[in-house]
């Protein structure tokens, strides 16, 4: 066997998630990362963006600019691309409900800067399965969601050839829970519902192309082993789906494309430098077998357990990319993994795991129809990993083990370590939509959205209303508007109903149960608390995780799900006679929502204490405090039972302190 | 004036925003005498007539979309300016004494409408019966709110308990759902004042499911009970038809009797649930405590029903 290649591979695409306030400030960062060697770019939209408002819109508040850039026209798109050849460029966009929608934008960019359509190379991600199951930015009901996304792929494949319509990710289901079994099986049939539904929607002899342009978005968490096995064994899935289901023939049709965000939920807030390491050992995991090797990568930064990070923190990410493809010698290699007992027998193991969990999934009906099971289990599988975390079986350097620690050089600086988004840039960017509406062709766009409700009505393809609509100076939040008039609003299951019952039963769990059935007795009903998410972050595993902590220790426990406004989880509370509020956000909109919902619940005199979880930096917290929040907990507080037993305490102070006033 | 005696008089004089405090109340195991205070003061003779809501009790099986159905029908009796109050008994059975309630996410509302009220609570016992509290509940808010839902889950016995405290019955099925028909057929389930096959959306199937439903109607001999196809996705359809039903049974009910057999039935289920069976003995057996419910005064409220039993327990 030939042991070097005739010469190097080319290096993957390298990328760095990227965005925030402004279209104009992420142009500028667009550009200064492309100067550092960055080969694509990552496009990061704020959640109002991803799930359809304007900024001007109540459900925006706190939102805008946070996460991501915030694109309500394609006036915003043309300042995002300004100056960046797109001819030239290879665009990924993390965008799913509004991807139809997004990609309009760009399109209609492209054609207003005198290009053709057909030479954009990108990807939109587009899955909106794991939106249901994981990411929470869904907009529409499944079946309209199925629909718009069947409607992408089979306009792409033949306007747009070289886009990648939809990128199936993984990513997400693993940073929600899933044990590689898990993350493989899903992903493959979320695959499947989407290949079902594009069948219905294309002539049969274009299904080897559409095969060929659906491409993956994966994850790698530290055991980087193991997630190099399960790369292979997605290959291997893939293929037999190819072969089997669709009839594909062509080898470069059947190929596994992946591109890969290594591991979040694994970076943690404590001795934060520690994940430099983890990242490189999970870039290891994508690059390291020629045969499974990512096309794209994009690596996260050491703070993102703290925050947002700062172009610095970026670079660094970038430059591990560089070092690893420029300076090692892992690209003159074949496979290093060809014929390796361990690697063979991994991948085996996968195999096996992930049929049957497949199979299961076809048994409720394929992913569509199976999305509560899916999410339960993931429920599950996030519980046990936490369990193993409190209990130490599962060791985290620095978290539950080996936690002395040197003050950190890293956090000193005034910023704290992270980049903060300026609170004016919502206000400026509410003024800047409301300015764009009033000096558009107003008859024209009520025209566009006219015709667009009227395809969405019915069965049409829905892309050329809506690049019509993005041409005649449509918003965001009009575009989605129009779709949620048609198809319908939609609350995806939240799993923690279907979740077993906590499995070990520990010392610790059993005293708090009795300790809430104290509690209980001395307010004379159930102690009942109310876990809300505020806002449009739709990342619930924290939220989901506590909720069904919290029945484990016997109480009641209303949880609503996603994206509650302010006003929605203080009537809730008051029409629900909680005893205890616990808010999670993590898209960093705390400062703005968290005070208003504090006020919201005195409004309606709810006087119950209240409680937050997220990622919060330690500068935020004497505010939240000083707006009558009682406890506050971060990533660092990963012990559930320890959170907990402060909540129970909470109340029952409240409840003495009532009894003797 | 006690507290309880407070929130009742409010509850008559129509003030909606009692309704969280009043579920605070009839939840509480330690406030017996405050819940009949309460309870007196909604009673028809302090009324003087019958509590003015439609008091309506939805059941089915799980995964029949009762829950979406339910939020539609808020929608339409909003439309209708009809003030409504949801008790939502969630049927995750509890696991170590506590309970995950989910329900109101399934229904839209607008938290600055205080004519829409949702309460959730857990479902007594692993069969997913009525809590007291529940019936207490429903008892007073009929007081206050023009509608009162209690939502169940379940086939052969939920619809029974319903029954108990509802002045109508929707029993919700699904297309392809043979047990309903069976449980019907075998005379398992009691006959519902409406059937509603929802998912009306998946066309034959649905429309299977409704001829299946009537052929065993028929096969029972009652023709009076209502057939409604829904469905609560887009576009959503057989809502107002639903709605209508609804208004139609009420309509033909004898109210003050359906009202005393409700009173009375809570009254032997609230004892039962206090004393247990060995209260039931004390009365000579579940007939004999039936009987001498009969004998009281027609318009005695519930926590007097059951201090009459308790007498007669000893």
């Amino acid at each position: 066997m030939e042991h070097r290649l005739p010469e190097p591979d080319r290096p993957w695409m390298m990328r760095t998630y990227a965005g925030h306030s402004t279209a104009k400030k992420s142009n500028e960062l667009y550009r200064s990362n492309l100067a550092k060697g960055q080969t694509g770019l990552s496009v990061a939209f704020d959640l109002p963006t991803q799930t359809g408002y304007d900024p001007d819109d109540e459900l925006a508040r706190g939102e805008v600019g946070k996460v991501g850039v915030p694109i309500a026209h394609k006036g915003d798109m043309h300042a995002l691309f300004d100056g960046i050849p797109l001819a030239e460029m290879n665009t990924s966009m993390t965008i799913n409900a509004t991807a139809a929608w997004l990609l309009a934008l760009y399109i209609v960019v492209a054609e207003e800067n005198g290009l053709d359509p057909a030479a954009l190379q990108g990807t939109t991600q587009n899955d909106i399965i794991k939106e249901f199951l994981a990411r929470g930015t869904y907009a529409f009901p499944p079946g309209p969601s199925m629909r718009l996304i069947a409607d992408m792929v089979a306009y792409t494949v033949e306007r747009v050839p070289r886009w990648n319509p939809i990128n199936i990710c993984s990513y997400h289901l693993q940073e929600a829970g899933a044990t590689p079994v898990q993350e493989i099986a899903y992903a493959m049939s979320n695959a499947i519902a989407v290949l079902d539904a594009v069948r219905e929607r294309v002539p049969q002899e274009l299904m080897g192309t559409v095969f060929g342009r659906i491409s993956f978005f994966v994850n790698a968490g530290v055991r980087f082993v193991e997630e190099h096995a399960k790369l292979r064994a997605m290959a291997v899935l893939w293929e037999e789906v190819g072969r089997e289901r669709y009839g594909v023939r062509d080898d470069k049709h059947l190929r596994f494309r992946y591109g890969v965000q290594v591991n979040s939920l694994g970076l943690t807030e404590s001795q934060p430098e520690n994940n430099v390491q983890r990242i490189v050992l999970e870039a290891l995991a994508v690059t390291l077998g020629r045969d499974a090797r990512a096309r794209a990568i994009q690596l996260p930064a050491w703070n993102e357990a703290l925050g947002l990070p700062r172009p610095w923190d970026q670079q660094w990410s970038l430059r591990i990319q560089q070092v690893l493809a420029y300076e090692t010698d892992l690209l003159e290699y074949p496979d290093l993994f060809e014929g390796s007992k361990v690697m063979d027998g991994l991948v085996a193991e996968l195999l096996e795991g992930a049929r049957a969990e497949m199979a299961i999934v076809e048994e409720h009906g394929g992913a569509v129809r199976a999305v509560d099971y899916m999410k339960a289990a993931l429920v599950d599988s996030h519980r046990e990993r936490l369990r193993r975390i409190e209990s130490g079986e599962h060791v985290i350097v620095g978290v539950n083990r080996y936690t002395e620690s040197e003050p950190s050089p890293l956090l000193q600086g005034a910023d704290g370590g992270i980049l903060t988004v300026d609170p004016e840039v919502e206000a400026q960017q509410q003024e800047a939509v409301v300015l764009w509406r009033a000096e558009r062709d107003q008859v024209a766009v009520d025209a566009a959205l006219a015709q667009l409700r009227e395809v969405a009505a019915g069965d049409g393809n829905i892309m050329e209303a809506t690049l019509a609509a993005a041409g005649a100076c449509a918003t965001t939040g009009e575009w989605a508007g129009a779709l949620r008039e048609a198809f319908g609003e939609f609350r995806a299951p939240t799993g923690v109903g279907e979740a077993a019952a906590a499995p070990a039963d520990s010392e610790a769990l059993e005293a708090l149960r009795e300790e809430v059935d104290h509690v209980s007795d001395a307010l004379g009903r159930r102690l009942k608390i109310l876990v809300g998410k505020p806002g449009l972050d739709g990342h619930s595993n924290g939220a989901e995780q506590i909720a069904v902590r919290a029945r484990d220790i016997g109480m009641d426990v209303v949880y609503e799900g996603i994206r509650l406004t302010p006003s929605q989880i203080a009537a809730s509370a008051l029409q629900e006679g909680v005893h205890v509020v616990g808010l999670s956000i993590l898209s960093g909109s705390h400062r703005e929502l968290i005070p208003a919902v504090m006020e919201a619940l005195r409004e309606r005199g709810v006087d119950v204490p209240v409680v937050v979880g997220g990622i919060i930096p330690d500068a935020d917290v004497e505010p939240l405090r000083a707006a009558g929040v009682a406890a506050v907990y971060t990533p660092k507080d990963f012990d559930l039972t320890r959170i907990m037993r402060d909540v129970v305490a909470l109340v029952a102070e409240r409840q003495r302190a009532g009894a003797s006033a | 004036m006690t507290a309880g005696a407070e929130l009742g008089v409010r509850l008559r004089d129509g003030d909606l925003t009692a309704a969280p405090a009043v579920l605070n109340l009839v939840e509480r195991r330690d406030a017996h005498d405050e819940v009949a205070a309460l309870l007196r003061e909604v009673s028809p003779a302090a009324i003087g007539a019958e509590a003015r809501a439609h008091v309506i009790g939805i059941t089915g099986p799980p995964g029949a979309g009762k829950s979406t159905l339910l939020g539609e029908l808020v929608r339409a009796w909003r439309g209708d300016r009809r003030s409504v109050a949801v008790l939502a008994v969630d049927p995750s059975s509890r696991r170590s004494g506590g309970a995950l309630l989910g329900d109101r996410a399934r229904i839209p509302f607008d938290p600055a409408d205080d004519a829409v009220f949702v309460r959730s609570t857990a479902a007594a016992g692993r069969l997913g019966g009525l809590a007291p509290a529940t019936r207490a509940a429903a008892h007073a808010l009929a007081a206050a709110f023009d509608v009162v839902v209690v939502e169940t889950v379940g086939v052969g016995q939920s619809e029974t308990e319903v029954a108990e405290v509802a002045d109508s019955v929707a029993v919700i099925v699904q297309p392809g759902s043979g047990d309903v028909l069976q449980f019907l057929k075998a005379g398992i389930m009691e006959i519902p004042d409406v059937l509603v096959v929802t998912k009306a959306d998946l066309g034959d199937v649905a429309m299977r499911a409704r001829r299946d439903l009537h052929a065993a109607l028929r096969a029972l001999g009652d023709s009076d009970v209502e057939v409604v196809a829904v469905s609560s996705v887009r576009p959503v359809s057989g809502i107002d038809d639903l709605v209508a039903a609804l208004d139609a049974h009420r309509e033909r009910l004898d109210l003050a009797e359906r009202r005393l057999a409700s009173r009375r039935a809570s009254a032997l289920a609230d004892f039962a649930a206090e004393h247990g069976e060995r209260g039931l003995r004390a009365l000579g057996g579940r007939r004999a405590a039936q009987r001498a419910l009969t004998e009281a005064d027609p318009g005695a409220d519930v926590p007097a029903l059951v201090a009459r039993l308790e007498g007669l327990a000893g």
